[in-house]
């Protein structure tokens, strides 16, 4: 399965946060938005990544974007993950059906049964300007993100 | 992060760097102080200070992951105010250290590294509100995520990133060295 390439309309979504609140993409629409899928919670690679977002959360805002993580866990693992590791964004649980929004991005590996490592960067007309797969045990960093939501400017 | 990630801001002066200007290889690293990897790769790095001796110039950039370490701003700016006393190395080395101590009693003792490495504690408490400190620490770590790091400890051998255990460091040097 190949992600969805820039300039491919974001397919829109609803999922539950961590917080039990439901987010919907159209939510955002007027800002950017950065989508985070990634394989696990707790699994190390993934920590690393979120947290570097984490740290740059004012950055991205600068950049009048909104960080959302998203994979397969359920949202009260999520709520544990992010009350352990302080994220100040929200991660999405594409919990039921499993997959289910990872796989409209192309974004699910069905083998593994969990998202990839996949970047998107949506402006604030719901459109995907930039999208990046990493290797699942490569955090791909912020720099492509960064420089992405730059060139919107 | 790829593996033709290179260094975007250059090593200038104003970096603390030991080791000489015009040395063959420059090992840089992006560290964050409380980060039990960069713990681990402090006595490595100065394996290899000794191993490489003339040959290497060691460079060190802040890093500092904030949420997941409380203590490692802290650190950081408690080695930058140090700088200001010519003392950066001696702080970083004490630091690092007493990482795992530090890192289990606290902010206290963490302080307690500005008598051990004998600067004197009002200076240095005055200097730490200087609003450079913490631009300066901003600006490290806004540069090396620029430049592709994406966790701590971040290497960068001649300005290319380096990817693999730090373990692995000596031979990459090495081969850099006899290029």
């Amino acid at each position: 399965m190949a992600i969805l390439e820039p300039g491919t309309a974001a397919p829109a979504f609803t999922l539950q946060r961590e917080s039990g609140e439901r987010v919907a993409l159209a939510d955002h629409r007027g800002r950017n938005v950065v989508l985070v899928f990634y394989p696990f919670d707790w699994s190390p690679v993934c920590g690393d990544q979120l947290a570097l977002y984490n740290e740059l959360l004012d950055e991205f805002d600068a950049l009048s974007a909104q960080v959302i993580g998203i994979s397969v866990d359920s949202i009260w693992c999520h709520a544990a993950f992010v009350r352990d590791r302080k994220y100040r964004f929200p991660l999405l649980s594409d919990f039921e059906p499993k997959g289910e929004v990872s796989r409209l991005y192309g974004a699910y590996d069905s083998h593994e049964g969990c998202s990839e490592r996949a970047l998107f960067v949506v402006d604030a007309a719901g459109v995907i300007r930039w999208s990046f797969l990493s290797p699942m045990d490569t955090n791909p960093g912020a720099d492509g993100i960064l420089n992405a939501l730059e060139a919107l400017r | 992060m790829n593996d033709i990630s290179r260094l975007t801001v250059p090593v200038r002066p104003e970096d603390h760097a030991q080791g000489a200007d015009d040395a063959i290889l420059t090992l840089v690293e992006y560290g964050d102080y409380q980060c039990p990897y960069c713990g681990a790769a402090y006595p490595l790095v100065k394996k290899l200070q000794h191993q490489f001796g003339r040959d290497l110039r060691f460079v060190f950039r802040n890093f500092p992951l904030t949420q997941v370490h409380p203590l490692a701003q802290m650190a950081a700016e408690l080695a930058e105010a140090a700088a200001l006393q010519g003392k950066f190395w001696p702080m970083h080395d004490w630091i690092f250290e007493n990482q795992p101590r530090w890192t289990r009693a606290g902010a206290e003792e963490l302080l307690s590294g500005i008598t051990a490495v004998g600067l004197d504690t009002a200076a240095l408490e005055q200097a730490l509100k200087l609003p450079q400190i913490d631009q300066r620490i901003r600006a490290d770590f806004k540069g090396g995520v620029r430049s592709g790091v994406n966790g701590t400890p971040g290497f960068f051998v001649n300005g290319r990133i380096f990817q693999g255990p730090p373990a692995a460091l000596a031979q990459v040097l090495e081969r850099e060295r006899t290029r």
